[in-house]
């Protein structure tokens, strides 16, 4: 059976910098997979490689089987991929329900609807008619994530979802992930946060320099093992 | 005596309507594209002059003349923002000036070597002469009133688009965070090019209104263009309701000053909005 | 010079550098010698190339260096063009103080009208200079000692006294222009090489970048505007005597001192030395084989300057720049190729 993405031997670059070196990588339908790395260990370029947002890369990027190389990002949500950015990156003047709509817009059809979204964060239909800027850092996490669901992906990147939030709601945020897992979405997440991040995934990869220096399943190693990774000590 | 005055105040506003339709688009490419079309007035003009043609050469009525223009501004805007603007936009602020710079004489100089110098009119018959009282001795003509009343559904039919439907959300969501569109898949130079239709659309709303009310000319577009900006930074940039007011202030303005002499009008509406300008940079109403 | 390059012919291409700068020297000697060398008309159209070199030098420095994209260029022109008659003929000053007055009056109004503009960015700039320009024009219009709407000639008892025959007199005129234009050359030039200039250069390349190294961009983009002023005005004195009358419509050109202006300095390359001054040859060039094709002229120029913005922003030098591996006329210290 075909991976949901597979990637062989990727490089990255920002004109004559490479930031991501020869990567593989693979994430299976329903599979929770975490990326850490410490900061400008080339997880954002990996990310945005997939989305079709970089210059420049070498090897091969397939989902689904199909290459995804040379794709333009709107072809590439069309498939079935979607991103929840780093910093949300709302549209501040749209209303909580017109962002959401915006993820219905730019993906393809499928189960996914409003009420599913509003079902998961009972909050945002609340405040559906209000302003995304006028919403707190966890609420507009969720609105982000209910986004990019509503474009209907079989493959949800998750871009520091953690970041600046209360724990609280990081935990709020974390439970949720298994529950679209378990609806057959394949998930790659990236977080500077190990603990968490691990505590969810099925399968981890460790970053360091663009360079894979860790991977395997959470259960299979030790914090220490995993921090010594992160750092490259 | 203050007949007169009044009567002039009214002629302003109605000619305020028609400056807010050149307007219009202005205020929308500034509001969601961030960019001044030199070309704006220019345009207009083109549209004139085709509404011109399509009643003189096919013989048809001016409103049949300025419907079919409807289509062709959208078209038109959408296919210049596809295939020359968005390839100078996010350059920069040099290379978007120079390009619609460039378009600007490029028009007036086509339309001069088509269709010659001379100032033109549309006729449209009695509509154009006809007036209702409307009491004090005050006479409005029917077309400007019309004129007036379109500037007015224009604002609510650009508000209705822009703000209950999902086109709408998407040019707004483009407007607010265009690399963030980008992140997230939605194509933002196609948004663009429908925005850019829908100003288009406007430009050929108030060019057919133009060709039949006022002369005009190949070179008519850089004023047109003139008191269209005004208008838009008197109103507050990217507010459509301040863009409407801010051509009426103009029209008063202008009025007035030919009151005293003829001579005087255009100069009355620079002066006004370079002093309200110098009080209020950010204009009347501003968005944000 | 070209030791980084790893041309074919790199012998070849190391000739370019001084070859251009001796082109630069010889069309500097054939200025020099230019009252010698043309006939009377020739002497017109020198005197006109001249006074546009300078225009097209002060909106580069504008648009291409300080971020002052102005479409309204023509305002200042025009003052210093009114500003001469009057004091020329209406206050009877001396003939050459008066030129130097037109000058002065330009700086003197540019202060309000940066007030204004400077409230505004990029393209706004633009069209509210523009707004600035057309005011001025129709205000020129509203002075009857100016003959109003319509303009008025010069007296010739003023027009004599800068040469009792035609011929001594364009000559006189020709010399005024060269004078004009090798000091807006020379002290702009010495203008970009010190501090400020160097920064306006590093705001060109990167405005954040400006920022960094120090420079404060609000006082050198005011610098820039005042220093176009005075020179913008003499030109208009300078084509004031050649037309012999002043005008609001032809005083006030938004073709002639704006529209090809801009034209000129973007095909020829914004944001270089070399650039209006190659903009100008090519736009005189092109004025004496297109002129009389009329409005085509327009079409063709506005269809080049949209095709060099798309395919090579900074214009004809920037092509020739691919090839050529250093500045003619370099602005920064010590540097021969440092752009990518």
């Amino acid at each position: 059976m075909t991976a949901l993405l597979a990637i062989e031997k990727l490089s990255v670059y920002h004109g004559p910098f490479r930031a991501v070196s020869e990567l593989d990588l693979h994430v299976e339908e329903g599979e929770i997979v975490s990326i850490i790395g410490a900061n400008g260990a080339g997880k954002s370029s990996l990310l945005n490689a997939i989305m079709g947002q970089v210059g420049r890369i070498e090897g091969a990027i397939r989902f689904g089987g199909e290459s995804l190389n040379g794709l333009s990002t709107p072809a590439i949500v069309g498939r079935g991929v979607a991103l929840v950015p780093e910093g949300r990156r709302l549209f501040p003047s749209l209303t909580v329900e017109e962002n959401l709509n915006i993820g219905v817009d730019i993906g393809r059809s499928g189960s996914f609807r409003l009420d599913d979204i509003y079902g998961m964060f009972p909050i945002l239909k609340d405040k559906r008619r209000q302003l995304a800027r006028q919403l707190s850092g966890g609420q507009q996490q969720m609105v982000a994530l209910g986004r990019a669901l509503l474009a209907n992906p079989r493959l949800l990147l998750c871009d520091e979802i953690s970041l600046g939030l209360a724990p609280v709601v990081i935990g709020e945020l974390y439970e949720i992930l298994p529950t679209i897992a378990a609806r057959g979405i394949g998930i790659l997440l990236v977080e500077q946060d190990i603990g968490r991040s691990l505590a969810v995934a099925d399968r981890f990869y460790c970053l360091l320099e663009g360079h894979v220096n860790l991977s395997g399943r959470p259960a299979d190693t030790t914090r220490d093992v995993v921090i010594s990774h992160y750092f490259g000590v | 005596m203050l007949g007169v005055w009044v009567n002039q105040i009214v002629q302003g506003v109605l000619l305020g309507g028609l400056y807010a339709l050149f307007a219009m688009g202005l205020s929308l490419s500034v509001g969601i594209m961030r960019f001044v079309n030199i070309a704006h007035g220019d345009l207009i003009v083109l549209v004139s002059f085709l509404v011109l043609s399509l009643t003189t050469s096919l013989g048809l009525s001016p409103l049949v003349a300025g419907l079919i223009t409807l289509p062709i501004g959208f078209v038109g805007g959408y296919l210049l923002q596809r295939f020359l603007l968005q390839r100078v936009l996010g350059q920069g602020v040099l290379p978007i000036i120079l390009v619609t710079f460039g378009l600007s004489i490029i028009v007036q100089n086509g339309l001069q070597g088509v269709y010659g110098a001379d100032t033109r009119l549309v006729r449209s018959g009695d509509f154009a002469t006809s007036t209702v009282m409307l009491g004090g001795g005050v006479n409005v003509g029917l077309l400007p009133l019309t004129i007036f009343v379109a500037a007015i559904l224009m604002v609510f039919g650009l508000d209705l688009v822009l703000y209950r439907t999902r086109i709408g959300a998407r040019i707004r969501a483009v407007s607010d965070d265009v690399a963030a569109a980008n992140l997230i898949g939605l194509p933002s130079a196609r948004i663009y090019a429908v925005a850019m239709g829908i100003v288009g659309l406007t430009v050929a709303i108030s060019a057919g209104f133009m060709a039949v009310w006022t002369n005009f000319d190949p070179t008519s577009g850089p004023s047109r263009l003139i008191v269209a900006f005004e208008a838009v930074v008197l109103g507050g940039l990217g507010n459509l309701w301040g863009t409407l007011i801010g051509g009426i202030i103009l029209g008063i303005a202008q009025t007035i000053g030919g009151q005293f002499d003829a001579a005087w009008q255009v100069l009355a509406g620079h002066l006004v909005f370079l002093t309200i300008f110098l009080i209020r940079p950010q204009g009347l109403f501003p968005k944000y | 010079m070209a030791t980084t390059t790893v041309a074919t012919r790199p012998d070849f291409k190391a000739l370019l550098v001084p070859g251009g700068r001796l082109l630069l020297l010889i069309g500097l000697a054939v200025l020099v010698a230019g009252p010698w060398l043309f006939d009377p008309l020739q002497m017109q159209v020198m005197t006109q190339f001249l006074s546009m070199l300078v225009m097209a030098m002060m909106w580069n420095l504008l648009a291409g260096y300080a971020d002052i994209v102005t479409v309204g260029q023509h305002g200042i022109v025009g003052i210093g063009a009114y500003a001469f008659f009057g004091f020329a003929v209406l206050a009877h000053f001396d003939p050459y103080l008066s030129i130097f007055m037109g000058g002065v009056t330009a700086l003197i109004f540019a202060l309000p009208i940066m007030l204004i503009i400077f409230r505004l960015r990029a393209a706004y700039l633009a069209v509210g200079s523009w707004v600035v320009a057309e005011a001025l024009m129709l205000g020129a219009g509203k002075l009857s000692a100016f003959g109003g709407g319509s303009g008025i000639s010069m007296p010739v008892s003023v027009v004599k006294q800068f040469g009792a025959q035609a011929a001594a007199r364009s000559e006189t005129i020709y010399w005024m222009a060269f004078g004009l234009a090798l000091l807006a050359f020379v002290s702009t030039y010495f203008l970009m090489r010190s501090p400020i200039g160097l920064g306006l250069t590093a705001m060109r390349d990167n405005e954040e970048g400006a920022g960094a190294v120090g420079v404060n961009l609000v006082r050198a983009r005011v610098l820039s505007f005042l220093w176009t002023a005075p020179f913008l005005g003499l030109a208009g004195a300078i084509v004031t005597l050649q037309k012999l009358r002043v005008a609001p419509p032809a005083s006030f050109s938004i073709t002639d001192w704006t529209v090809y202006i801009i034209f000129i300095v973007v095909i020829g390359g914004i944001g270089s030395f070399e650039g209006p001054i190659i903009g100008t040859i090519v736009f005189f060039i092109m004025r004496e084989y297109l002129a009389e094709i009329g409005v085509w002229h327009f079409i063709i120029l506005g269809v080049l300057s949209i095709g060099v913005i798309l395919i090579e922003p900074r214009g004809l030098w920037g092509l020739l720049r691919r090839v050529v591996p250093g500045d003619l006329i370099p602005i920064t210290y010590g540097s021969t190729d440092k752009r990518p």
